[in-house]
């Protein structure tokens, strides 16, 4: 079996993301879906801290430390950009005006709870940032995650064990073994991104159940 | 006739009581009032509650405030970063109260307190550990949480240009929680690049309107990304 590696998973999230919608990507692996997005499409990315219409990182030397990214990281700004304050950035997320968002996960559930922001170790100190809005308030809540742990457990999990960051919310999950969509009845397997994986075997690795239909 | 116009930040501050809550403006390093922060340090105001979104980076501004053991309680929505050394010590201290809150939910709480609402509901952290012993409603097919506003004694911001009026422009996303902050402040201290005569802001380009603000220095920006 060969599992796709983090760009190819980035680009298969930006395949199903649609000309004219507006996009948040969480920080760390969701922020690699910006480089893969189709360039027919106009795409418009919302970052939390106040900002639709994100471009590309800029070239070194001309970074500005007023134009970042919620990741802090120095970015650019597309024609037709905006800026916004906080509670109108967030107001935009809870208002359920962004079409899309895509985070990373812990785990999610069956029932498309996602567990992001917390580990549950005693010592850790917690920090959630705007995931719970996201979560609460995207049209449809992507995440985009390893399918195992480091120790082969799955991700994907009948109940989250960690701390939850939003409770049935989750639309679609895009790991690096598969794409699987979270409905009322369950799990629905999408499609099998690694190559030479069964679907018996991506069940067992899978832990819960998965439906499948082949497409007609 | 106004005139908003502090001519150091060390006489815009003076009044900072212990025990005061101070909102400070800034996303990681955009819009904080770095300058202000440092005055702060040395004015020697304790006991604070602080609100930003961060718990301060590496050693400057709120990380050196945090970490000169000033601040005795904060609330932000992420306080954990790879630099964040001054607040992680002072926490597994027990020596910082963390009232962690989701960042939208802290953005509206600020704006609500600017705005007289008494409290709202918003969906977001029901059915986690953040809404645990909070009030709940299911209004229409959805649940919410019961939140309530946060009042501040003063706000430091960072603006970009101002009037005398206070009247304030900002620079990208520098902005962030400047105008909710300013609004949610009883005092409400703007450092800004450049002040300009009454008149020479164009009104439709003020984010934030003078009756928001009560004093504002101008400070040459002296942090910038290589």
């Amino acid at each position: 079996m060969k599992k796709l590696d983090r760009k190819q998973m980035a680009a298969r999230v930006a395949r199903d993301i649609p000309d004219g919608a507006y996009v948040n990507l969480g920080i760390g692996l969701p922020t690699l879906v910006a480089d893969f997005m189709p360039k027919d499409r106009e795409i418009v990315l919302h970052s939390e801290n106040g900002v639709l219409g994100i471009g590309p990182k800029p070239p070194a030397g001309q970074e500005d430390e007023d134009m970042i990214n919620a990741g802090k990281e120095p970015v650019t700004l597309l024609a037709g950009a905006s800026f916004f304050h906080h509670a109108d950035s967030f107001g935009m997320i809870r208002g359920r005006h962004l079409d899309y968002c895509v985070l990373g996960a812990f785990q999610v559930s069956a029932q498309g709870d996602i567990a992001n922001w917390h580990t549950g170790a005693a010592d850790a100190i917690p920090a959630v940032g705007g995931a719970m809005d996201l979560a609460a308030g995207a049209k449809n809540v992507l995440v985009m995650m390893e399918h195992l742990t480091k120790d082969g457990k799955s991700k994907v999990v009948e109940r989250c064990s960690y701390p939850l960051t939003g409770a049935r919310c989750v639309t679609r999950i895009y790991t690096d073994l598969a794409v699987i969509d979270v409905k009322a009845d369950g799990l629905h397997l999408v499609e099998i991104v690694a190559e030479g994986l069964s679907f018996d075997e991506l069940q067992r690795l899978n832990g819960v159940a998965l439906k499948y239909r082949a497409a007609a | 006739m106004i005139n908003k116009f502090f001519p150091t930040p060390e006489e815009a501050l003076a009044d900072v009581p212990d025990g005061a809550t101070v909102m400070i403006g800034g996303f990681g390093n955009a819009g904080m009032p770095a300058q202000l922060i440092d005055c702060l340090i040395a004015q020697g105001a304790k006991d604070l509650t602080v609100v930003n979104n961060n718990a301060g980076n590496a050693d400057a501004g709120l990380a050196a405030l945090i970490g000169a053991g000033r601040v005795r309680k904060i609330l932000c929505s992420f306080p954990r970063q790879a630099d964040s050394w001054h607040f992680d010590r002072l926490y597994r201290a027990g020596k910082i109260e963390l009232e962690l809150v989701p960042q939208g939910t802290l953005a509206e709480r600020i704006r609500a307190a600017g705005a007289g609402i008494g409290a709202f509901y918003t969906p977001t952290a029901f059915g986690t550990r953040l809404a645990e012993g909070k009030e709940t409603r299911r209004i229409g097919d959805c649940d919410y949480v019961l939140e309530y506003p946060i009042h501040a004694d003063y706000a430091l911001i960072k603006a970009d240009r101002a009037d005398r009026w206070g009247n304030l422009t900002y620079r990208m996303t520098a902005r962030n929680f400047g105008p909710i902050m300013a609004a949610a402040a009883k005092c409400t201290v703007a450092q800004v690049r450049e002040t300009v005569e009454l008149g020479q802001l164009d009104p439709e380009v003020v984010v934030t309107p003078g009756i928001f603000v009560k004093r504002v220095v101008k400070l040459a920006s002296l942090r910038k990304v290589a």
